[in-house]
């Protein structure tokens, strides 16, 4: 099964757009599209892993072990933050819009409502 | 999600049902045509990028740095920390920006009249066990943040780590307790030196090594807590601007719900 972390990135991927598809709530939406990011977590990390290697870090472990990519795990930090930022941002933009319209349920934000 | 019955549909929008068959079909497009890319990667566990290797046979002899994660982050790839430390200042300031009291809102007190407001006495366990926990979580940030070029850590984990101390004197305190232990003022400028040191550090190396983020610093020995130069300089910078990023945003969402009262009655619509 050598390819099944990068299945499980997609499937994590396509059951986070189908949360928000189907979503009746924004807030819902909001960790959906969390899930969706945490796929590309999947993923990264998975490119990086190699069996029996160590983690990067030789603090205790000789100079010459063999470890696992340091890039991707750097790469993956970003991207944590990222999604962090995005995600408050998007939980300030219901706040308000939960204020100014009453809801958070997408299907009764009508793009021509005042 | 309580709902069932979707609202009044407007004509030519798709049923709730239908929406689900049309995801469906684009779903499987989708992950097949994902699957199909990744397919053209090497297996799982058979393949180490090149890049990745260099750095872990190198690092810790150039930078004195025992964690390699950190070296890339802080150093190697310096430049694109400073990109995401922005974005995190950005998005900060953004959310300030969308939740300021508006025209027709004002600052309240926090004890008055809006007493369903008030989320209520906590009870004495929680309070004696978040009281306890706060000493040692702003000790385990500043840990993680110092050790960040030692063992795994650094400022962005250790940076939020601190803001959860915050959160514990909201759980097992009140808000008002919150806010004395959270002057604004000190909070802001902690992100701004943050924000600024990263640069100022990022300019040193321009200055005294010839490139920005140039490590230009004294590199000691690896595995000891005064070593690799500038990266535990930037490291602690980008602490002291998520630490204070985090403590803003939490204020922000929980004045919302607290502080802000709305000066009329909402419009009937």
């Amino acid at each position: 099964m050598s390819f099944l972390p990068y299945v499980v990135a997609v499937w994590v991927c396509v059951i986070g757009l189908y949360g928000i598809v189907t979503s009746r709530h924004l807030i819902h939406a909001i960790i959906c599209l969390s899930v969706v990011q945490s796929s590309t977590y999947v993923l990264l990390l998975a490119i990086g892993y190699r069996k029996g290697y160590a983690a990067p870090i030789f603090i205790d472990i000789p100079r010459s072990t063999k470890a696992v990519d340091p890039v991707v795990q750097a790469l993956t930090l970003t991207d944590v933050v990222v999604g962090g930022a995005v995600t408050a941002l998007l939980l300030a933009i219901a706040v308000q819009l939960d204020k100014h319209l009453g809801t958070l349920d997408p299907d009764e934000l009508d793009p021509l409502r005042d | 999600m309580a709902r069932q019955a979707p609202p009044r549909r407007r004509p030519g929008e798709l049923s709730f049902a239908g929406r689900r068959r049309l995801f469906v079909v684009g779903a499987v497009g989708l992950a097949g045509l994902l699957l199909w890319g990744l397919a053209g990667l090497p297996d799982f566990s058979t393949f180490t990028p090149v890049y990745g290797q260099v750095l872990n046979r190198v690092a810790v002899e150039e930078r004195s740095t025992t964690d390699v994660v950190t070296a890339v982050n802080f150093d190697y790839r310096g430049f694109d920390t400073l990109g995401e430390e922005f974005i995190l200042f950005a998005a900060v300031l953004v959310l300030g920006l969308l939740l300021r009291a508006l025209a027709e809102e004002r600052r309240g007190k926090i004890d008055d009249d809006a007493p369903r407001r008030h989320p209520g006495k906590t009870s004495d366990a929680v309070r004696l066990t978040t009281v306890a926990l706060v000493g040692p979580t702003v000790l385990l940030a500043i840990y993680i943040t110092a050790h960040g070029h030692l063992t795994p850590g650094g400022g962005f984990q250790g940076g939020v780590i601190a803001a959860t101390a915050l959160l514990l004197v909201y759980l097992g305190g009140d808000y008002a307790a919150m806010r004395r232990v959270r002057p604004l003022t000190l909070v802001t400028t902690a992100k701004a030196a943050g924000a600024g040191g990263f640069v100022l550090i990022g300019l040193g190396g321009l200055i005294f090594a010839g490139a920005f983020l140039q490590n230009f610093l004294p590199l000691g020995q690896p595995g000891h807590l005064v070593a690799a130069g500038t990266i535990p300089l930037l490291s602690l910078a980008v602490g002291l601007e998520v630490a204070g990023g985090f403590v803003l945003l939490l204020s922000e969402l929980l004045d919302q719900l607290l502080v802000l009262r709305r000066r009329r009655e909402r419009r009937s619509q």
